[in-house]
């Protein structure tokens, strides 16, 4: 079943079309893998679909609904969450605090404190932060300030998450864990759209890819097929 | 350790109980002079108090405080004799609640710098805009009110003190208050978690400038001339941010010891150093500033660190935001 439609999306910054009529469809249950050089409107993609930006032309149906347009509060409460490239935590805050924040505010319908509570500690326990329960979210390394975002945003109880660059500046012993926890989401009934960098990663997970490049989608298909397809190999390598 | 923290969770609650009754009784013991000094207090605090409900969590420094003060001074002003005290008070609580939420409504989407300036020319924008109102149109300018003795003020304002510090209490303790620190921590993140964020910024603005509304209300009544540049002086929206950065934000003791400290302090240069007062004033400011960042409450929160942890604490360090690599 299409959790996600993505049809003719287009945002302008000035004259230069950062994402253009650019279409996909994500089906339920799937690790889908965003990639494409510097610039290539990814995180912008990921700015239209969550209602940061508003899109200039095409539309966003989420489960059959068009989402395009509405504020990004209401989207996650309907069950379309992200995590930001730039690590976004509230830093002063504790890990708990972060995470309830999720649970109180990201479900669809209001929750009791105490189910809310619940539920946090649930997501902090699956990303393995229960050790820094109480730690300001902001003391602690930037490879668990991405696991406090990514609980945060489980948190909210999501059908559909979206996750920017988690593995960025991450070492190999940290890429292996993180996707292993991408695996876990999966496998918890979460449908995954990632921003991802490192192919290892992207190429071992992701059941399908997209490939962007100014703005545009300019391939689509199986790991094995973007790794031997000619335009992306010149698109990442040169001519 | 822990049982230190058991004891100050009762503590609060009790000095707090006992100042408002030692409050309550003070008029029956002191001389006029004191209770309108006392006055004088209790409505910074308000002030003080209201403005950082609002903009010590969210990080907005709202400059309008003299706009939703000079509303109820003007709602008494015009409808003072015919309104029975509680609801005169109530009213002018309503008619800031009311011009805040417009005035959240169209600047709420601005940030920093400009949400600050904006709302500073609004305290002049509504200032002007009476003031040709009533030469043109009225033909008079400025409004007699009935008066109100001292004492009953000073109860009023009490009470309305109270009220704000148990709704301070209750946003703090809830869901909300949690969002509201959340947008001041990180906006964009609140956004997206499922956060109103606007819709919770216009309202937690509303809800403060309710407070400062009824003070002016009742303070009105200690005025005998009402005009609109006696009501919108833009230092009811300066001194407030100032006290409340010279107590320290982050908590509800920090703005009221910094209200209470600094109108203290500012009656005693007054009276004693006429012409030198401004001169102190701003270098007991400039010095709050830079060697006192987190304000009279920070400064006595470290020397009780000191004095009640001997030797340092080894181990993991907590400081909050010290290690943040975030974008916000």
């Amino acid at each position: 079943m299409q959790i996600l439609h993505v049809e003719g999306l287009t945002k302008y910054f000035g004259g230069l079309a950062a994402v253009s009529g650019v279409d996909f469809t994500v089906e339920e249950g799937e690790i889908l893998g965003l990639i494409g050089p510097n610039g290539a409107g990814k995180t912008t993609l990921f700015n239209l679909i969550s209602g940061t930006l508003v899109p200039n032309a095409g539309k966003v149906l989420f489960k059959g609904e068009k989402i395009s347009g509405l504020k990004p509060y209401v989207i996650c409460r309907k069950g379309l969450v992200r995590t930001f490239q730039s690590c976004k935590i509230f830093p002063e805050m504790s890990v708990f605090q972060n995470v309830l924040l999720g649970a109180l505010f990201g479900a669809p319908e209001n929750i009791a404190w105490k189910q809310a509570a619940d539920v946090a500690e649930e997501a902090i326990a699956f990303v393995g932060l229960s050790a820094f329960h109480d730690l300001p979210a902001g003391s602690l390394t930037l490879v668990n300030q991405k696991r406090v975002e990514v609980a945060r945003a489980l948190a909210t109880e999501p059908e559909l998450l979206m996750l920017d660059e988690m593995m960025a500046g991450l070492n190999p012993t940290e890429v292996g864990e993180a996707m292993e926890l991408v695996k876990r989401i999966r496998d918890r009934g979460i449908t995954i759209i990632m921003i991802e960098h490192v192919m290892k990663a992207i190429m071992n997970i992701c059941g399908r890819i997209i490939v962007l490049d100014h703005g545009k989608k300019i391939a689509e298909g199986t790991p094995e097929e973007i790794s031997t397809s000619k335009t992306v190999i010149e698109i990442y390598l040169g001519e | 350790m822990k049982q230190s923290k058991r004891i100050a969770k009762y503590i609060l609650p009790v000095v707090i109980v006992l100042l408002v009754a030692l409050m309550a009784v003070v008029p029956f013991f002191t001389d006029p002079y004191k209770v309108v000094f006392l006055r004088t207090i209790l409505m910074f605090v308000i002030l003080t108090l209201s403005w950082s409900l609002f903009s010590g969590t969210t990080g907005y420094t709202s400059l309008a405080t003299a706009a939703f003060y000079g509303a109820g001074l003007y709602t008494t002003a015009y409808l003072g004799e015919k309104l029975p005290l509680p609801l005169m008070v109530v009213c002018g609580g309503i008619t800031a609640f009311a011009l805040a939420l417009l005035m959240g409504a169209i600047t709420l989407r601005l940030k920093g710098i400009y949400f600050a300036i904006f709302t500073l020319s609004s305290v002049e924008l509504i200032k002007q805009v009476l003031h040709w109102y009533e030469i043109n149109i009225v033909g008079v300018r400025g409004h007699y009110v009935t008066r109100v003795n001292d004492v009953t003020v000073y109860y009023v304002l009490l009470v309305i003190t109270v009220l704000l510090v148990l709704t301070i209490y209750l946003i703090k303790r809830s869901r909300y208050g949690l969002a509201l620190n959340s947008i001041g921590s990180c906006e964009e993140a609140a956004a997206h978690i499922g956060i109103n964020v606007v819709g919770l910024k216009i309202l937690a603005y509303a809800i403060s400038s309710f407070f400062i509304g009824m003070a002016g209300a009742i303070m009105a009544t200690g005025m005998l001339y009402i005009d609109s540049y006696v009501a919108f002086d833009l230092n009811y929206s300066f001194f407030p941010t100032l006290m409340a950065i010279f107590g320290g934000l982050g908590n509800i003791l920090g703005p009221l010891v910094g209200a209470a400290v600094f109108t203290y302090l500012r009656e005693i240069l007054i009276t004693k150093y006429s012409y030198h007062y401004m001169l102190i004033f701003g270098t007991v400011m400039v010095l709050t500033i830079l060697y006192l960042p987190s304000g009279l409450i920070g400064l006595a929160q470290n020397i009780w660190k000191k004095l009640t942890t001997p030797a340092p604490t080894k181990g993991l360090k907590t400081e909050g935001g010290k290690h943040a690599d975030t974008s916000c």
